[in-house]
């Protein structure tokens, strides 16, 4: 009798050649799973879903899934997705990100994409480390950890990526873990289903690159060690664990929906008067 | 390739000149009074732009405060980005979703662009990149007019790719060049750049609007309904492969990896070279239809002046005051800097006996004719001018008097 093939299966590129470029050990592939399954579960449409990367192996997500994929340059993804998602607004746009290119290279964009509260869903995959150029320090790598370019211990505090979110305004900020697959996609299922910006940060391992490098162990520790050292929020003791769960979940004033407002207004402009920067007594015809 | 002239995608011409602020009363629709930011904005807008993503930079930001004002109106697109790497990824976002979409900077923004201007290149996106000139390098001469960008704009993005870039003289051009900009950016499947001067950017000159469908609006072209395998990059039905829109269901994938015509990322020396031959090949055979340029008295000229954008006017009037002191001059006017017009140059010189090239920067331009033009008896002289002020017509006619040029025979 003929295995029942798991649902991803029906996601994934039947023309696209296996196995992934992921190193074994790796968490991305569990957050791929779960990135199908939380869709699956929204039921939208594989049309309707542009998945955005950019570079580091987090970028090489997309091109194994039958979505509109667009693998695009180093930190760049969420301008690549406003540019989609403003320009069409029936789609549901998801960039996945690592942690150096969603905060080191493309920090700004992030900023920014968070004040607009563009609806955008950004998946940020967070194994503290450069895995694709070889295990460099990023801005999540912990203070004093050992990497190809701080051989005595890198030197900066790392950041967290949820309390940026956050400050920066966006709908829905949660974290969760790739120990906790449950957990990590029913926070995906309800970013992809939420109004406005929304971040799920998902705590990953980097064996080969990282692991091997500050004693962490064989991948199977490192992946227990995610459920040793985090914790819900709920129960956050100030014990250094790291808080898992929702961070934030508002309803705010999406992107696109403000734009729309913003057309209506200029349209009834259009009908009438016209609008004062052009109005020549305003401008007095020069500028 | 699909034309269309119909009035939903020509903007109609009385909205544009009543939107202009100064226009000639009894001749609405028909000329206006335009700067060259406003007219590069307004000629967006007739070829059908539904997408501007941009960042305020000198002396081109009026391209942007129009847009911001009548983009809503129309139902299209405005965003302000965060920066013009952003504005870049942006359009290229927008173009994938079938919209039609453009940015505007100048100098400083347009070496910031060059990361995702390349992405466009090896992607093949359509878009329109607007560099409205000014004195370089870094933050440099923000309101003096100079053309030192000509070479960044053919080879500032990193690795080989062909690119073509259009350069207006005036007001009219400007608005007439960015209509063509964009139908070249659609019909090859790839970045257009359109250099404009400072000065042409805020001078306002008369415009007369061309009337609907005598510039025809060209789109993008689609793959055939229906078809069950889309090939993205594909090479079996032409050099330029039909694009689907992101959202038209047939989910391919678009990276900035070299690909194979499905899009997925590659390494196999074949197809990495099959792309090459392919992209530049598009741009290669189709040069009659990109190579824009004006001849003027080049008939029995023994001395050419081969200059673009504001230089040409100079050199334009300069010429004409030469025929009148019997210097046989005239004059080539390049409307489409890239790709060169090689032919055309190499022809060139073996006509005439001097070509003289002035330009405002080191000499950027001269380069290009020296490559092309191989008869040592040719003598290539340069007028260049860096300090942010523009070349005259009496300087590139003292240049024309003189009998021997540095360097050449005569």
């Amino acid at each position: 009798m003929a295995r029942k093939l798991p649902l991803i299966h029906r996601y994934l590129r039947k023309d696209k050649k296996f196995p992934t470029v992921w190193c074994p050990g790796c968490g991305i592939g569990v957050v791929l799973g779960s990135l199908i399954r939380a869709v699956h579960n929204a039921g939208i449409p594989k049309d309707d879903v542009v998945l955005v990367s950019g570079i580091g192996c987090t970028g090489r997500m997309p091109v194994y899934v039958d979505f509109n994929t667009l693998h695009t340059t180093h930190g760049r993804a969420l301008t690549f997705a406003s540019g989609v998602r403003l320009a069409n607004p029936r789609l549901k746009v998801i960039t996945v990100m690592g942690d150096g290119d969603a905060i080191a290279i493309g920090g700004n964009h992030f900023i920014h994409a968070c004040r607009r509260n563009i609806e955008i869903t950004a998946i940020v995959v967070n194994n503290f480390i450069y895995g694709m150029t070889g295990g460099q320090f990023s801005p999540t790598t912990p203070t004093g950890d050992i990497s190809a370019t701080s051989p005595y211990g890198n030197l900066a505090q790392s950041v967290d990526i949820c309390e940026l979110a956050r400050d920066c305004g966006a709908s829905y900020v949660a974290r969760s873990t790739i120990y906790h697959v449950n957990e990590m996609e029913k926070q995906i299922a309800r970013a992809v289903t939420t109004s406005g910006f929304s971040v799920v940060e998902v705590l990953s391992t980097c064996y080969s690159r990282y692991g091997k490098l500050n004693q962490k162990g064989s991948p199977r520790e490192m992946f227990l060690a995610l459920k040793d050292q985090t914790v819900p929020i709920a129960k956050a003791a100030g014990d250094g664990r790291i808080s898992r769960g929702v961070f934030i979940d508002r309803a705010e004033a999406a992107y696109s929906d403000t734009y729309q407002a913003i057309v209506a207004k200029a349209r009834e402009h259009d009908a009438g008067e016209p609008l004062p920067l052009l109005d020549p007594a305003r401008t007095g015809g020069t500028r | 390739m699909q034309e269309t002239t119909t009035e939903i995608r020509f903007a109609s011409p009385k909205r544009y000149i009543e939107e202009s602020l100064i226009f000639k009363k009894g001749q609405l629709g028909e000329v206006g009074f335009l700067s060259g930011n406003e007219a590069c904005a307004y000629g967006a807008l007739a070829a059908g732009l539904g997408f501007y993503a941009g960042y305020p930079i000198t002396p081109s930001t009026e391209i942007a405060e129009i847009l911001s004002y009548r983009m809503p109106a129309l139902g299209r697109v405005f965003i302000q980005m965060e920066d013009e790497i952003a504005s870049m990824g942006a359009i290229i976002g927008a173009s994938l979703t079938g919209l039609k979409s453009m940015t505007a900077t100048s100098g400083p923004g347009f070496s910031l662009m060059q990361e995702n201007l390349g992405y466009a290149c090896i992607a093949e996106v359509p878009c329109v990149v607007v560099n409205v000139q000014r004195g370089g390098p870094s933050t440099g001469l923000p309101t003096s007019p100079a053309q030192g960008d000509l070479m960044q704009a053919r080879w500032g993005t990193h690795g080989d790719h062909p690119i073509i870039a259009l350069y207006p003289t005036s007001v009219q051009e400007a608005f007439e060049l960015t209509m063509v900009a964009f139908n070249l950016a659609e019909k090859y499947r790839t970045p257009v750049l359109f250099l404009m001067d400072e000065v042409i950017g805020h001078m306002r000159e008369k415009v007369v609007f061309p009337r609907e469908g005598q510039i025809p609006v060209l789109e993008r072209r689609k793959p055939p309904k229906g078809l069950e395998k889309f090939q993205p990059f594909a090479e079996d039905d032409g050099l330029v492969p039909a694009m689907s829109a992101f959202g038209e269901g047939h989910r391919y994938h678009v990276t900035g990896l070299h690909h194979d015509p499905a899009g997925y990322p590659t390494l196999r020396p074949d197809e990495i070279n099959r792309w090459f031959e392919r992209v530049f090949a598009k741009i290669e055979q189709n040069l009659d239809d990109i190579l824009l340029y004006r001849e003027e008295d080049l008939e029995d000229a023994e001395t050419v002046i081969l200059s673009c954008g504001i230089t040409a006017r100079a050199a334009r009037a300069a010429a004409r005051q030469a025929r009148k002191q019997g210097l046989k001059v005239g004059t080539l006017t390049l409307q489409t800097i890239w790709p060169f017009p090689e032919k055309l140059v190499r022809d060139l010189g073996s006509r005439v006996r001097r070509i003289l090239v002035p330009e405002l920067n080191r000499g950027q331009l001269i380069r290009e004719v020296q490559r092309c033009v191989r008869h040592p008896e040719v003598a290539i002289g340069g007028i260049n001018r860096l300090d942010g002020g523009v070349i005259t017509p009496a300087q590139i006619l003292e240049k024309l008097e003189e009998r021997s040029w540095p360097g050449s025979s005569h």
